[in-house]
């Protein structure tokens, strides 16, 4: 920690992930990231002691396989080398050539001291959930069969021991997109507190026969007075054209 | 014929999600390519034996993906074996090896080169040779399938493969392969028509280092090799290995691939110098690959500071097969250091930290660590290789006992808590007094440690002795499987109750198929496809490595474990690889195991007469030396006088080195 106690200048970044680059996990993820940070030679803060690392926080994994739209990450600058505005408006600049392709910054803010952690602040994320294994009828009877449930128990390995949870209050919001922007495509809202409701129970859930190709999570809300706020949103331009790209 | 423009990624893409560590498939690391494949170019797929994570950060492959892929006639892309639960899914949907930059077909290549580094990854070039859907045996190759080739430090033996390779490239590529691109690019125009795989292949015999199997008979008398033989007149006899003169003209790679998975070595490579003089008897890499050809101090600087930059890593090892001997060590840890301070350069975002992967064992060595290692002093590793002087002679790995200990204490001393010493058993004529003193010397390296801290660690790490062709150790009959097992005994029975020395070894059972393969010949091909067609892959690894394997498949083909590698072969029985030259004189070599059977050692030839061992006089090249002044550290930790004359056979006047006041 710094004892001169200036505020050290912290960035939220926005970027996607999406293509090859899915197949890469959250470790290597944030290991792309320190190397990209130091190719940028930006003037990141490092951590003190015996093996000094660079001050990069994360948000909620990304499960191996799934893409994004809306990944975020917390990035601590050192005291006095760049001043807010000129890092917000030059670090897409600088950084995102250095990304491998499939990666991109989206948003960069500068973050207000004592925010939330990423960890912390994210209450629900929205998925896009691109379904095989029934019919798009199938799939419909499935969503409306699960939002019509009060109680979904599914067991789920807690500490190395089995446990039966009610995941049902995890589902803020399932419907399926309409047709065009592809058959079996499930938009749906996952908690992530107190634990996060993974996709992939949300689909073993929906009906066993059903597998999900492809999974986006596409946004990540926080909550501000009662109100559901997007992390970093988008101009709507941006959000709508990733969109598009979902194949059907 | 496979079809060239099959989307592999396509196909693949919907099963990644069920495989382990899918990363490893994808491509897309800084530094890849996407070479842009024409009818005029040749196209190498250039592919590793062994997992992604092995093979990724393999030098030889990446120079040789870079200097290819620099052709205007020659495209370079890499593969790497994919792990068995890959393998599952990609037998069963019918889907070929494939390119990670690209994700194209392997068998669309016109040639798959291989790197083979160890011998237990054969199984895996047959498997990969086969997933690419190219027949496994030279002979039923067809025109339109891709030429398979080899290279790398296992190919100064390649007969017990040499069924399935149509050539071998020996020793350095950076050459040899745009030699090999040319032939092979007439041939394409050529349009690969019927027969002209045989003419083709003869033609590639002709480049030197180039080596065909096919152009070669084996005679036999009895188990015996009588004689081998070019089947053609403008065949050589004898292959020569390539060796480029210049290191400093080849600053390669350039742009060293940052991978976006784990991998071992996952850091910045320099190559500070190629060859080695310190003569280790066991050690087949420091004799094939003489003579010392230095990279200038200022183009390491550069490679150094440059690569850094580019790849955002923030470590840096300076690699060679001893580094504290390279001559300009001491400045350039110096540079990379001072240039760690805080600014804005990129190098300085947090420290680099510098790794020297051979240390030396002198308390010189142990400096130059210090002065880079200034936090995070952790650990430290050595290679006495023997524990007696007796044995060190014999072995001529001339380190004293003092040079250890004041290596082992001087790193205590500065705060390091574990050392790693790496040891072999099974060296020639070694006694049970030879053994044992490894224990003796890992437990006094613990006494020491413990003045100055009471929880250090020494751990000994013991490797069965694996004899190599093309080292004074080539006639020398391995131990057997329950000498091995004794030995780890004795050992183990000595160390026990030290709390602070552990003890770790090689299975002894894989020490016997690394000797099969080391000195092996041509009638094991049948024995590697046997065990192949067994489910025999990834046998480098201990979880999948079968012993059973290779016993049945040596008995179905009437062959003998003892008589392959226990026997002791005499001074004039034909071995397997006469055939290839590595540059050393046959008679020096068994010299130099006259020598070692008489507990004679070799002092280092650098700063001492030559021996003409024949790898510079062979080559009409010297020593490539950047500074004409022995490196710091007095004896070199070999605990050679230089200034007392020694017993050399031979003692030619060499030139003095590159720079040397005249």
């Amino acid at each position: 920690m710094s004892g001169s106690g200036a505020v050290p200048l912290r960035l939220r970044v926005r970027f996607a992930k999406t293509g090859k680059i899915r197949f890469t996990s959250h470790r290597d993820v944030a290991r792309i990231w320190e190397r990209a940070l130091r190719r940028a030679a930006l003037p990141v803060a490092y951590s003190e002691g015996f093996s000094p690392r660079p001050k990069l926080s994360f948000g909620l994994a990304l499960s191996t396989g799934h893409e994004s739209m809306g990944e975020y990450l917390d990035v601590n600058l050192r005291e006095g080398a760049l001043d807010a505005d000129e890092a917000v408006a030059t670090f897409p600049a600088r950084v995102d050539p250095m990304l491998p392709d499939g990666m991109v910054i989206q948003a960069v803010e500068p973050l207000a001291p004592g925010s939330d952690s990423l960890q912390e602040a994210v209450t629900t994320c929205t998925w896009l959930l691109e379904l095989t294994g029934l019919d798009p009828d199938g799939v419909v009877a499935a969503v409306d069969r699960t939002l019509a449930a009060d109680a979904i128990v599914v067991t789920r390995e807690r500490k190395g021991r089995a446990a039966n949870d009610d995941i049902r209050p995890g589902i803020l919001g399932l419907q399926v997109l309409p047709p065009g922007t592809g058959c079996g495509v499930v938009e749906a809202e996952l908690a992530c507190q107190p634990r996060s409701l993974r996709p992939a129970e949300l689909v073993g859930a929906l009906d066993p026969a059903l597998h999900a190709r492809r999974v986006v999570r596409i946004h990540q809300w926080t909550q501000a007075g009662g109100a559901r706020r997007e992390v970093i949103p988008l101009p709507p331009a941006a959000t709508l054209a990733p969109h598009a790209q979902v194949r059907a | 014929m496979a079809q060239v423009n099959r989307d592999i990624w396509a196909e693949l893409e919907p099963h990644l999600a069920d495989v382990e560590k899918p990363a490893r498939y994808i491509g897309l690391e800084l530094g890849a390519q996407r070479p842009a494949h024409a009818p005029h170019k040749v196209s190498w797929l250039l592919t590793y034996p062994d997992t992604y994570e092995v093979g990724l950060p393999n030098q030889g492959l990446q120079i040789l993906y870079e200097i290819l892929n620099e052709r205007d006639d020659a495209v370079a892309e890499r593969s790497y074996a994919p792990w068995t639960d890959l393998e599952g899914v990609l037998r069963r949907e019918r889907i070929p090896l494939f390119s990670v930059d690209t994700h194209r077909d392997a068998g669309a290549f016109d040639v798959l080169a291989f790197n083979l580094s160890a011998e237990l990854t054969f199984t895996n070039l047959l498997n990969c040779v086969d997933l690419a859907g190219v027949p496994v045996r030279a002979a039923e190759r067809r025109p339109e399938h891709p030429l398979v080739a080899a290279g790398g430090h296992c190919t100064y033996n390649p007969e017990p493969i040499a069924d399935f390779l149509d050539f071998v490239v020996l020793g350095d590529g950076e050459e040899a392969v745009g030699e090999i691109t040319e032939v092979l690019r007439q041939w394409k125009a050529g349009g690969r028509t019927e027969g002209s795989r045989e003419q083709v292949l003869r033609e590639l015999s002709h480049l030197e280092g180039v080596y065909v199997p096919s152009m070669y008979e084996v005679d036999y008398d009895g188990p015996a090799i009588k004689a081998i033989r070019p089947r053609y007149p403008d065949v050589p006899e004898r292959v020569e290995k390539r060796t480029i003169a210049d290191l400093g003209a080849w600053p390669y790679p350039r742009n060293q691939l940052v991978p976006l998975t784990e991998v071992v070595h996952d850091r910045l490579n320099v190559e500070v110098f190629r060859g080695c003089t310190r003569g280790c008897r066991f050690c087949q890499a420091g004799m094939i690959t003489r003579p010392v050809r230095e990279r200038p101090a200022d183009q390491v600087r550069t490679m150094v500071e440059e690569g850094l930059r580019r790849t955002g890593y923030d470590e840096v090892a300076l690699t060679s097969l001893s580094t504290a001997d390279f001559s300009g060590i001491e400045g350039v840890v110096k540079g990379i250091v001072d240039g760690n301070g805080p600014s804005d350069d990129p190098m300085s975002c947090g420290n680099v930290s510098v790794s020297l992967p051979s240390l030396r064992v002198d308390a010189f060595t142990v400096g130059i660590a210090a002065q880079i290692q200034k936090a995070r002093r952790t650990g430290l590793t050595f290679a006495p290789e023997a524990g007696t002087w007796r044995m060190r002679q014999i072995i001529n790995k001339l380190i004293r006992e003092e040079d250890l200990y004041g290596a082992v204490d001087s790193a205590f001393s500065q705060g390091w808590r574990r050392v790693k010493l790496y040891f072999l058993t099974g060296l020639p004529s070694e006694t049970d007094e030879d053994t044992l003193g490894i224990v003796d010397l890992a437990r006094n390296c613990v006494e020491l440690g413990r003045k100055h801290n009471k929880n250090v660690q020494v751990k000994a790490s013991v490797g069965g002795f694996v004899p190599k062709p093309f080292t004074p150790f080539q006639w020398f009959g391995q131990n057997t499987v329950p000498e091995l097992h004794r030995k780890v005994g004795l050992l183990r029975d000595a160390a026990r109750g030290n709390r602070s020395l552990q003890l770790t070894w090689h299975d002894p059972k894989a020490t016997l198929v690394e000797g099969l393969m080391s000195r092996g010949d041509r009638r094991l091909g049948p024995v590697v496809e046997a065990v192949w067609r067994r489910g025999g892959t990834f046998q480098e690894w201990s979880e999948h490595f079968d012993l059973a394997l290779w016993e049945s498949a040596m008995a179905e083909n009437g062959l003998e474990l003892d008589w392959y590698v226990h026997r002791h072969r005499a001074e004039d029985e034909v071995l397997p690889w006469d055939h290839i030259s590595a540059g050393l004189h046959k008679d020096f070599l068994w010299q130099d195991w006259q020598d070692a059977l008489a507990e004679v050692g070799l002092p280092d030839c650098r700063w001492t007469p030559c021996y003409d061992c024949g790898a510079c006089t062979g080559y009409g090249i010297e020593h490539v030396v950047a500074s004409p002044v022995p490196p710091a550290g007095g004896s070199q930790g070999t605990g050679q006088d230089l200034f007392r004359s020694s017993g050399v056979p031979v003692a030619l006047t060499t030139k003095p080195p590159v720079g040397a006041p005249s």
